[in-house]
Parts: structure tokens; C-alpha cells; sequence
């Protein structure tokens, strides 16, 4: 198969306007003549269903909670970049796409790059419309920060709720249109296949979460806005319910998986506290911008955070990266977080944190300054840990929060299966092999408002009007397949529940695919998924029955596509020799025990296609070019 | 009318507008409360505000003409106050059919405020006995009409009912407690600044009431008012 | 720690729900309350029992899917924060916990202790945003914002549209959840143009969907996981006092 990325010529800053005049349009009196299904209502989803219904067509909007607000963009906290250069700093369109490519560890498209960043300016403008109530200065202007990576301050917020509020902003949009009746919003439904007729995406099947029912549903193309897939750790920042399963399914029909071994640990989020750990929560990276991490220098030290002296503390990070000490991109942060960790410096009753000080800003700004930053912040991390970081400080511990990775896409977000789109954190996003604090809401958001309107009337101008036959036999077919699979789950009747097997995945997979990964931990893991797998099948208990609400037969299905999922993240893994961003192969590291890139071997994307379970995929590469990034080693000393 | 209308069409409006008659009954009551302490000044000076009453508003209203238009008024308040609480009463116990079979733990509301619907019926079975009692005088042992003191004098001899009206003036005491902050509340008289005085105004008016109604039975009990 | 569990059990919508009793043993003081469920779903799994069904999500207090009416009170003892928010160190060995779902008839049960809230949902549909099309807006400096608006109104905009507020009021009414909707938009000058309107209508719905009529008894802000104010309510109830006079809405 050729992977054509698509992208326009000329110059970088040019192209994005030049495509959209290239594109074909379909005349307005047609668009109600075509249907779309948008799965996911999250940031992209909910976006991008609001606004294709505002172009008219009928759309078709799916997910698996019972309601779109609730949707994991939802628990976004941080903010969202934009170059508005509102601060006068000298930030600028091509300053972002600069950082994003750089931030990126160069294994990104530089095109979609470049016009990512040059629509942030459209979302924040989009967004303040919508009545989203970011924070402002006392002159009523909009106020910034500075977020993780960046030197510049280009972060809206509303408080630590961003995400909620960007959400509440494309779901009042989308509720707009379901008024009008242009969009039919499907709750508690899930996507758990996609149908493919004559080689295009004309359908999906879904379950019904409530009674059970397995039904199909037709249109002209397939937008999936289903989010990340960092589950397949069991513990990940993410919601219980987020999972792989409509993309894994898209993928297992055709659609090419692209660099799955790109997930980023996050930092900042709180440690757990024991087995039972059902989830790890987050808090927001903001915070690096007044705490201090340290460690003991000691080994195994005993004593309470307070009782070591300034002389015995080991601000690790400010003595590793001087220019940009607290404020080291995601992935140095969390690598060094290990090195303390595993070196037994670790604090708190498990031993496995670092601390996040607030003493001095404390005494520098006051606490109410801190209170007013942070406030509800530091209310949930005492709620959850019972400490006050007021008094003591926060301990923290990275967790798996994003993945990079995800369905490939050409310039137009179309996968390898014509008339399947796929946008937001979904697909193989615009942040290469580690993505900067604050761009993932931007680029839900652009994919849905933005660029998904006018490339999708492009695909659907070319394919004309003609309706999908419903009876069409490709659709019973996967609608049995489909129905085979639940009666498995439920007939294996096994002894042990789903969560017990999700866990010891989630934990073959830290260990071999986590923070840091290496040849051997990875091929062990290459052997033990598959194994791991098949006792599942044979060994998990589902009860209650298929036609019913049964949550343990929702969770059934998404391990089911997580076991798969997972040994790909671990062969992209040990195929990819170097160290780039999220992406950490200790054999790889520079003197300096830096991530060490081999632009020669691997400046590329390595998107996979499915052949068998079990057997190994078969790659194809798309070959990245920087014509204005220039090629460097990422260094924030 | 068509205002009004679009108020009683929703839950809120409803709820507006027993605010705005609840208010109305709480001026007639202070104003009547002032009334009744004529008493103190023996009969002459209360039966001839008894008179004044009938008399007010003249030459350009006739006898009791201007009496009559505050008497409309109080009974359409009364209608709506009354209907509009019954509709809103039974909205809210459909809105949940099942209880919970542990019950609701209350925090924030008070026993004034989950009593007020019960305070009202008694307040309104009062004031209808009231009525009969010193108004048109046919639950009255010896009314003599036009005669408000000696009928007030009489009235309160016997214990009963004095008793009765302290247990109707508990309940309006309660109802007000509630009643005028939940009003101020209703109506959107709300303003960080002066949201703290809400409550205690709410607890004048209901000790006010209170008191300044009692005493006169009170009065007439311990013979002051002979 | 052991806990003795009395949780509510309804096989489906129309079904006779009851009271069933399970022991938590061993429970860790740091484990919070849905991973104490969790863990008692486990057991019963492996018992071949079906779990106990409740609704969550992200666990983190933001997606506003959880919600379990605990000894009587809405996401239980702890005040600002939502169940999945909730951890075992308070409660103490021995203790006897009553779990009931969210009761109204805006919010029929589906299974056990999961709710249907899409009333919420048809009420957003009738009013509860702000009509700009894609692309057609100003530079977003282009309007002001005063400050203590802009804080004010992401004071109601932060509801996690959970419904603890209905489940709390004895009156079974929507109007904290409907005041900081209408609210949040009402106090910025992009939701000026449908004000009016936007409060109307999101009454009407809100009527509409069964929910009872706010008596001002003020239990729905103190189970708030967000702790939106009533003086919400005051402020919808004037906006709707002043839109009924200009008589307008539909
Ligand atoms: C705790 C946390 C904090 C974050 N903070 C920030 C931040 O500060 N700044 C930033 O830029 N980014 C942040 N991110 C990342 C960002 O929030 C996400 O990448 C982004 O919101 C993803 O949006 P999405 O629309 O692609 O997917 P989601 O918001 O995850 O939406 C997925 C949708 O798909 C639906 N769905 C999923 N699977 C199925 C299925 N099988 N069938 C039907 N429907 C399905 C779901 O119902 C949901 O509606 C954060 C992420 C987390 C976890
Ligand atoms: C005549 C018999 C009466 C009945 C049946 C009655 C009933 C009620 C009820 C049920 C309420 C609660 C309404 C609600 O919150 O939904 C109420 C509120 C109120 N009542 Fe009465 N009441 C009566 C008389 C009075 C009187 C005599 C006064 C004043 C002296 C009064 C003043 C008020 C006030 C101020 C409120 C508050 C309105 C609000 O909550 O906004 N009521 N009444
Ligand atoms: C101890 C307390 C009270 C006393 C001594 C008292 C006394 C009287 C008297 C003497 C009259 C007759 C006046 C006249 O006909 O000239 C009267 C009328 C009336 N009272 Fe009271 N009253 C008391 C409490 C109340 C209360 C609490 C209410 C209302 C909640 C009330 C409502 C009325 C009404 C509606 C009338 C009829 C007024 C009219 O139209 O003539 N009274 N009262
Ligand atoms: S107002 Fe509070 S309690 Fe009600 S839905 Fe919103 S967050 Fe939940
Ligand atoms: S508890 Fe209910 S009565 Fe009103 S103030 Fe809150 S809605
Ligand atoms: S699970 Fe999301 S708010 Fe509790």
C-alpha cells in the first residue's frame, strides 16, 4: 500500500489556505442529502458534529456515556494554547508551530503542524463567542500563562477546568443543532465496528448500552473522535471508559495504526495508594510553574519532608536543565522522576513519588496568590491524600495521560480507508513523538471546527449523494461477527473478572512500554500478551446476559481489543531503535543520558496494518521531511 | 394580563406571584397588627378606629367604600396565594414518586421552611374562624356589631380561644420566618452586599408579628384591657 | 476497615427494587468509595453474582456521572466534592452504609443505582447556549469582560451536571442546576441577545420534565460538588420576572 500524506505544495505558511481553494464543494441545496456519522463527543466530536450540521448535513452523533458533555475532555485542567501573542511576548503563528514540531521530537507532518497553529487563533476566537468564561485580566482583556515547554505565554484557562468548559462550549453548539434536528445525539451507545462497502466506510455497528441491542447504522463517511487509548495501562489519567475499541476496529478492517508506542507520561499526578488503585488522577502541569520538585538526596531516607534541610534535598530537575529547571517538557520530567525513584530516593508511605514543593512560592507570592492559581487544585489533592499541600508538599508520580499515536491520517484527517475519518486524540496526531502541555484540546478542537467541514465536503462531493443500501450484505455480516464476539465473552464463563486481567495487562505493558523501554522487556512482553490473551478468552468471567445493561460485558469488550492493541504499542516499540520524546529505549541515550534520535534510520511514521491476531503486522512508512524545522538534538539545558 | 398570564404559565412565575401576595399579606398584617394595639387606649379610641376604617378615603369614597377595596384586594391575594400554593404543592409531590426508603438527610433547610405548606392551612382554617369571630361575629358568643372593643374584650375571656390564637400566630410566626426571607429570594431581591440581612429581617417580622399580636389577648387576659 | 453495605438492587426500569445487604471486608482507609464498590464487585463477580451497577466515569469530580444518595445525602458527608471524590478515612470500622440512586421522576432508575439524566440534556436543547455558527465571531479580544463577571460566571458554569441537586431537594426541583445554566450565560455580554428567551423556555422544559418547584429550603447547595450558590436562583428567578413582563419566549 502507498501512504500518500496528501499534503499541498508550496510554501508551509501557504498551504493551508491554497488546499482549502482546491477542495471541492458540495453545493448547499445537496448537503442535506448526506448523512454523517460522527462517533465521540468529546472536544472533536462534539465539534465537529456541531459544525457539520451547521453546514446542513444529517449527522449522526454516538457515545458511550449519557450525555455528550461527559465526554473525557471533560477532565482537562491546564488550558489551551493559542498564538495570539496577546501578551506582546513575541509569540507568533510560526513561533508554535516551531515549538510544536520541536517539542515533538521531529516526528511529526510539519504541514499539519503549521496549520494547527495557525488556527488556534480561530478556536480561542470560536470559543470566547460560545460565552466560555476564561479567565481575565482586571481590564477585561483575556489573561495567559505559560504551560510545560513553552517561553512564552500563550495558555487560555478557565480556572483548572478548561476542558470542561471548552466542552460545555462545543456542547451547547451541539445541543444547538440537535434542537434543530440536524444532529441526532445517540447516548450510552457504543461503536464496536465499522462496516466496509466496496472498499469505502459507509456504516457502523453499535451496541446499545441499556437493552443490548446490536444494530447498524448507514451514511456517506465515518468521523471517529474516540479519544486515546493510554487504558491499555489500566491505570492512565484517563476515564474508566475510555478505550481502543472503535479504532482498533477500523484498524483490524484496514485502517493503518501509526507509532502506537507514542504515549506520554505525564509528571504531575498523584501516586497510588495501594492494589485496589482503580485510576490515577492528575494535576494539572500548571502547577510546575510554582512548585519545586525534589527529592532527598539520601537513600531510603526516613525522615519527614520538612526535616530535611535545604543541603540535603536534591532539586534534580533545576540541577539537570538550569534554563529551564521545573518546566522541562513531559517526557525529561517523567524519565528523570523514574531515574530518582528506582534509584530508592523516592518519598511518601510507598516510596513512590517525588515531591512538588510549594514553600517558596508560598513565601515569595502569599498564599492567597497560590490559592487563587491553584486553589482548587491543591483542595483535590488533599481530598484524595488526606495531606495539605499548604503544609506539606504534593507528592507526585508520572502517569500514562496521552498517546500521541493513533489511526493514521492524511492531510484531509482520512485514514487508509476511504470515507474513515478520524480526528482528536484518535489519530495519529500533530505532535509526533511527544506532545506539548495544552495542544491536544487545540488540535480536537481545530480537527472538529476547523478542518474536518471543508475536507470531508471534498470526499462527499466525490462520492455524490447516492444513498448506502442498508440491506446491503457487508452489514449483516459484521453485525453477526459482532454478535459472535459478545456470546464468547459471555459463554467463557470462566473464573476470573475482567479487571483482574486488565490489570496484569496495564502492568506488562508499563513495565515493558512505559516510561523507559528496552529490546529484552519488550520481546518478553511481545510473548506474554499473546498468552495473557488466550487465557482471557478461556478464563474470564462475564455474568449477567447480552441483552441487558451489564457494565462487565462493556469492560469484556474493551480489554478484548486492549489485549490486541497492546502487543502492536510493544512490536512498534522494539521496532523504532531510538529515543525520541515519549518514546524512551534506554540502548539509545546520548553521553548525557539524553533520548537519542537516529534521524537517519527513523525520521518516519511507522503506520501498521493488520494482517492476523498474532501475527505480525506489516508496516509501511511515511518518510518525514523538515524544510523549516531545522533537524536538531532537543536540548533544554 | 397577558404578564400575569405568562407568570402563571410557569413553576417560577407561580411561585412570583405567591411572593408578590405573600408580601401584600405580610403589609396588611404589620398595618393590622398596629390597629389592634389601639386597644390599649380603651374602647373609645379602638372603636373609633374600628370607625375610621369604614370611614377613610371619604369624601371621595362613601362608607366603607375604601374598607371594601382592600377587602377585594385581600381576597383576590388570598385566592391566588392560596391556589397558586396548592398547584405548587402538588407539582412538587409528583416530581418524586418514589421516596427514599432511608429519607433525606437535611442540612440547609429549616423547620419553618419544610413546614410552611402545613402552617399555611392553619394559618387560613384561623383566619376564616376569625373572620366569624370578630368580623361577622357568628362564632362570637355576644357580637354586637360596630363594637369592635367590647367584642374583642369578650372574645378573649374565654381560654380557648386565646389559645387558639397563639397556636395560629405560631404557625404565621413560622410561615414569616421562612416567608419573608423565601420571598426576597423569590422575587430576586438578592445582592452580595445585602444578602445578610435577609435572615434577620425575616426574624423581626415573625417576632413582631408574634408579639405585637398576642398582646392584646394577653392583655385582656391579665384584665389590663377590661 | 469492615463496612456493613445496604445497597439498593433493581433488576431494570420498571422492576420492584429493595435493599440488599453485602459485607466490605478489609477496606483501606486511602481506597475511595467507588474502589470500595469496586472491590465488592469484584467478590460478587467471583461469586458469579451480577455487580453492583453505578455510574462513573472519569473519577476525578468532573464528568458529573457519578452519584449515590449515601446514608441519606447526596454524594455522601464530604461537602464540595462528588462520590468518585469520596475515600473511606470517613468512615470507621463497623460502620452501616445506606446506598440509594438519585430519586425523581425527572430521573427514572435504570438499573440498581444508575439514573436516566437526559432531562438535563433536553432542557440544554431549548436554550442553554449561546447561537453563533461556526467561524462567524469577532477576534476574542474584540469584547471585554469584567472580571468579577467573568469570575462570576464561571462560578455557574463549573456545575458538573450531576444532579445531586435534584436528588437533595425535597422538592425534587432542577432550579440549581437550571439557575447556574441560565446564569452563566446571562452574565456575560455574549448571552445577552437570548436572555430573555434562554430563560423562558429553559423553565418551561425544565416544568416539563416533572421537576418539582423550588421552596427555597437550600439543600441543593450544600450537596453541590461544586457548591454553585443559590443566589443563582434568585438571579434566574428575577431574570424570569422581568422576561415574563416583557412577555416574550414561546
Ligand atoms: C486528566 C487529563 C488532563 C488533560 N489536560 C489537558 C490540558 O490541560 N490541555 C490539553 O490540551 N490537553 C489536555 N488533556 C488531553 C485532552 O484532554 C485530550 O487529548 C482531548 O480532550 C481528547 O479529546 P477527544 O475529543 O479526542 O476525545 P475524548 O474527549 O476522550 O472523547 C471521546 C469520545 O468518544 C466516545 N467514545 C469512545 N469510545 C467509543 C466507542 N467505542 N463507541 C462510542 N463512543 C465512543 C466517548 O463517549 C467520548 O464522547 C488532558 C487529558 C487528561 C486525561
Ligand atoms: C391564607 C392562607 C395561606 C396559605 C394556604 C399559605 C401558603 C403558603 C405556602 C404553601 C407557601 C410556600 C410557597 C412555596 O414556597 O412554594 C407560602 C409562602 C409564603 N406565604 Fe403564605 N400562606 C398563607 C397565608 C399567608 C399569610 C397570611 C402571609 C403573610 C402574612 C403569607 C406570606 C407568605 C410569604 C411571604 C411566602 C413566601 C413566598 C415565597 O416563598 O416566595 N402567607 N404560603
Ligand atoms: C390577636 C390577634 C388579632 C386580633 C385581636 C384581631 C382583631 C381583629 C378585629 C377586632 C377585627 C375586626 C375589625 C373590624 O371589623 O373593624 C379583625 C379583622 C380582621 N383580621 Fe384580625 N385580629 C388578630 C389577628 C389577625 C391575624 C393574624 C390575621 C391574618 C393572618 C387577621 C386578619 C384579619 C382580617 C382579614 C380581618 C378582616 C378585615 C376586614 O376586612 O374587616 N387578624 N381582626
Ligand atoms: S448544580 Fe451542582 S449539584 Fe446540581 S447538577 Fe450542577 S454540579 Fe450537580
Ligand atoms: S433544595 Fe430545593 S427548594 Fe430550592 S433551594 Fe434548592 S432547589
Ligand atoms: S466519576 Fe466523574 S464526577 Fe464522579
Amino acid at each position: 500500500m502507498e501512504l500518500d500524506p496528501k499534503v499541498p505544495s508550496g510554501p508551509v505558511q501557504d498551504k493551508w489556505s491554497k488546499h482549502r481553494f482546491d477542495l471541492k464543494l458540495v453545493n448547499p441545496a445537496n448537503k442535506r442529502k448526506y448523512d454523517v456519522i460522527v462517533v465521540g463527543s468529546g472536544l472533536a466530536g462534539a465539534s465537529a458534529a456541531a459544525s457539520l450540521a451547521e453546514l446542513g448535513y444529517d449527522v449522526k452523533c454516538f457515545a458511550y456515556q449519557d450525555s455528550a458533555r461527559r465526554a473525557h475532555s471533560i477532565a482537562a485542567q491546564g488550558g489551551i494554547n493559542a498564538a495570539k501573542n496577546y501578551q506582546n511576548d513575541g509569540d507568533s503563528v510560526w513561533r508554535l508551530f516551531y515549538d510544536t514540531v520541536k517539542g515533538g521530537d521531529y516526528r511529526s507532518r510539519e504541514a499539519n503542524v503549521y496549520r494547527l497553529a495557525e488556527l488556534s487563533n480561530n478556536i480561542m476566537d470560536q470559543c470566547v463567542a460560545q460565552g466560555i468564561p476564561f479567565a481575565r485580566e482586571y481590564g477585561g482583556l483575556l489573561a495567559n500563562r505559560s504551560f510545560g515547554g513553552a517561553q512564552v505565554s500563550r495558555t487560555f484557562y478557565a480556572r483548572g477546568q478548561t476542558g470542561q468548559q471548552l466542552l460545555l462550549g462545543a456542547y451547547q453548539a451541539l445541543v444547538k443543532e440537535v434542537a434543530t434536528g440536524k444532529v441526532q445525539m445517540i447516548h450510552r451507545t457504543e461503536m464496536l465496528d465499522v462496516v466496509i462497502v466496496d472498499g469505502q466506510a459507509r456504516g457502523i455497528v453499535v451496541r446499545d448500552m441499556t437493552t443490548g441491542k446490536i444494530t447498524t447504522h448507514t451514511a456517506h463517511a465515518v468521523v471517529l473522535a474516540t479519544g486515546g487509548y493510554s487504558n491499555a495501562f489500566f491505570l492512565s489519567t484517563n476515564a474508566k471508559g475510555c478505550n481502543t475499541t472503535a479504532i482498533w476496529r477500523a484498524h483490524r478492517r484496514g485502517a493503518l495504526f501509526a507509532n502506537p508506542c507514542f504515549t506520554q507520561i505525564h509528571p504531575t499526578c498523584i501516586p497510588p495508594s495501594g492494589d485496589y488503585q482503580s485510576k490515577l488522577t492528575l494535576m494539572s502541569e500548571s502547577l510546575r510553574n510554582d512548585g519545586r520538585i525534589w527529592v532527598p538526596q539520601k537513600q531510603g531516607e526516613t525522615r519527614k519532608a520538612g526535616d530535611i534541610p535545604e543541603s540535603e534535598r536534591d532539586y534534580y530537575l533545576e540541577r539537570l536543565y538550569p534554563s529551564f529547571g521545573n518546566l522541562t517538557p513531559r517526557d525529561i520530567a517523567s524519565r528523570r522522576a523514574k531515574e530518582v525513584v528506582d534509584d530508592d530516593r523516592g518519598v511518601g508511605e510507598l516510596k513512590n513519588g517525588v515531591f512538588l514543593d510549594f514553600r517558596d512560592s508560598l513565601q515569595r507570592l502569599g498564599r492567597s496568590v497560590i490559592e487563587e492559581r491553584y486553589g482548587n487544585l491543591f483542595e483535590m489533592y488533599e481530598r484524595i491524600t488526606g495531606e495539605n499541600p499548604y503544609e506539606v508538599p504534593m507528592r507526585i508520580y508520572p502517569a500514562p495521560h496521552y498517546t500521541m499515536g493513533g489511526l493514521w491520517v492524511d492531510y484531509n484527517l482520512m485514514s487508509t480507508v476511504p470515507g474513515l475519518f478520524v480526528i482528536g486524540e484518535a489519530n495519529f496526531s500533530d505532535h509526533g513523538a511527544n506532545r506539548l502541555g495544552a495542544s491536544a484540546l487545540m488540535q480536537g478542537l481545530a480537527d472538529g471546527y476547523f478542518v474536518i467541514p471543508y475536507t470531508i465536503g471534498d470526499y462527499l462531493a466525490r462520492i455524490g449523494p447516492t444513498k448506502t443500501d442498508p440491506e446491503h450484505p457487508a452489514f449483516g455480516d459484521v453485525r453477526r461477527e459482532v454478535e459472535e464476539r459478545t456470546k464468547k465473552l459471555l459463554s467463557a464463563n470462566g473464573k476470573r473478572t475482567v479487571d483482574s486481567f486488565h490489570k496484569e495487562l496495564g502492568n506488562i505493558v508499563w513495565e515493558a512500554c512505559g516510561m523507559a523501554r528496552n529490546h529484552q522487556g519488550l520481546e518478553q512482553a511481545i510473548e506474554r500478551i499473546p498468552e495473557l490473551r488466550e487465557q482471557f478468552w478461556k478464563d474470564v468471567k462475564v455474568p449477567g446476559r447480552g441483552d441487558d445493561l451489564n457494565q462487565s460485558l462493556e469492560k469484556a469488550g474493551r480489554l478484548a481489543d486492549f489485549m490486541e492493541l497492546a502487543e502492536l504499542m510493544c512490536r512498534d516499540a522494539l521496532y523504532r531503535e531510538e529515543s525520541c520524546g515519549g518514546h524512551f529505549r534506554e540502548e539509545y541515550v546520548t553521553p548525557e543520558g539524553e533520548a537519542k534520535r537516529d534521524d537517519e534510520r527513523f525520521a518516519h511514521v511507522a503506520a501498521w496494518e493488520f494482517t492476523a491476531v498474532g501475527s505480525s503486522p506489516t508496516l509501511h512508512k511515511e518518510p518525514l521531511t523538515f524544510e523549516n524545522v531545522p533537524l536538531s538534538q532537543r536540548s533544554y539545558k | 394580563m397577558r404578564r400575569v398570564l405568562s407568570l402563571y404559565r410557569s413553576s417560577v412565575g407561580k411561585k412570583i406571584l405567591m411572593a408578590v401576595t405573600g408580601v401584600i399579606f405580610v403589609l396588611f398584617v404589620l398595618a393590622h397588627m398596629y390597629g389592634n394595639l389601639k386597644a390599649f387606649y380603651g374602647s373609645e379610641k379602638f372603636n373609633h378606629y374600628a370607625e375610621f376604617l369604614r370611614e377613610m378615603g371619604a369624601p371621595i369614597f362613601g362608607h366603607g367604600q375604601l374598607l371594601w377595596v382592600f377587602r377585594i384586594v385581600l381576597l383576590a391575594a388570598v385566592g391566588i396565594h392560596v391556589l397558586m400554593a396548592i398547584q405548587l404543592w402538588l407539582l412538587s409531590r409528583s416530581a418524586r414518586p418514589v421516596s427514599y426508603v432511608k429519607g433525606l438527610q437535611s442540612e440547609e433547610s429549616t423547620y419553618a421552611s419544610r413546614t410552611i405548606r402545613w402552617g399555611g392551612v392553619i394559618i387560613f382554617v384561623f383566619v376564616v374562624y376569625h373572620l366569624l369571630h370578630f368580623t361577622i361575629g357568628t362564632a362570637h358568643p355576644s357580637f354586637v356589631p360596630g363594637a369592635a372593643y367590647e367584642n374583642l374584650v369578650i372574645g378573649f375571656q374565654s381560654w380557648p380561644v386565646v389559645l387558639a390564637y397563639a397556636v395560629a400566630l405560631g404557625a404565621l410566626c413560622l410561615h414569616l420566618y421562612h416567608g419573608v426571607w423565601s420571598a426576597l429570594q423569590t422575587l430576586g431581591a438578592n445582592h452580595v452586599r445585602y444578602n445578610k440581612y435577609r435572615r434577620p429581617l425575616a426574624v423581626i417580622v415573625a417576632a413582631a408579628v408574634f408579639v405585637g399580636f398576642m398582646t392584646v389577648p394577653a392583655a385582656v387576659v391579665a384584665g389590663i384591657i377590661a | 476497615m469492615d463496612l456493613g453495605l445496604n445497597v439498593w438492587r433493581q433488576a431494570g426500569p420498571a422492576a420492584q427494587g429493595g435493599f440488599v445487604r453485602y459485607e466490605a471486608k478489609d477496606i483501606s482507609e486511602h481506597a475511595s468509595f467507588l474502589e470500595m464498590l469496586d472491590i465488592v464487585n469484584e467478590r460478587l463477580t467471583e461469586a458469579g453474582e451480577e455487580p453492583i451497577v453505578f455510574e462513573h466515569d472519569c473519577r476525578e469530580g468532573i464528568c458529573g456521572c457519578c452519584g449515590l444518595v449515601i446514608n441519606g445525602v447526596p454524594h455522601g458527608p464530604q461537602h464540595g466534592a462528588a462520590t468518585c471524590q469520596l475515600h473511606m478515612r470517613h468512615y470507621k470500622h463497623g460502620d452501616e452504609i445506606w446506598i440509594e440512586p438519585w430519586r425523581a421522576k425527572a430521573f427514572p432508575v435504570m438499573k440498581d443505582l444508575m439514573v436516566d439524566r437526559n432531562s438535563f440534556d433536553r432542557i440544554m436543547q431549548v436554550g442553554g447556549y449561546i447561537s453563533v455558527r461556526t467561524g462567524s465571531v469577532p477576534d476574542a479580544n474584540a469584547v471585554l469582560v469584567q472580571k468579577e463577571d467573568a469570575d462570576l460566571a464561571m462560578d455557574a458554569a463549573s456545575c458538573i451536571g450531576c444532579g445531586a441537586c435534584v436528588a437533595a431537594c425535597p422538592n425534587a426541583s432542577a432550579m440549581l442546576f437550571v439557575s447556574a445554566k441560565v446564569s452563566h450565560l446571562g452574565l456575560l455580554p455574549q448571552g445577552q441577545p437570548e436572555r430573555r428567551d434562554r430563560v423562558l423556555n429553559m423553565v418551561a422544559q425544565m416544568d416539563e420534565e416533572g421537576f418539582g418547584n423550588c421552596t427555597n429550603h437550600g439543600e441543593c447547595e450544600a450537596v453541590c460538588p461544586k457548591q454553585i450558590s443559590t443566589d443563582f436562583i434568585a438571579q434566574l428567578n428575577r431574570d424570569l420576572f422581568g422576561a415574563s413582563l416583557a412577555a416574550t419566549g414561546r
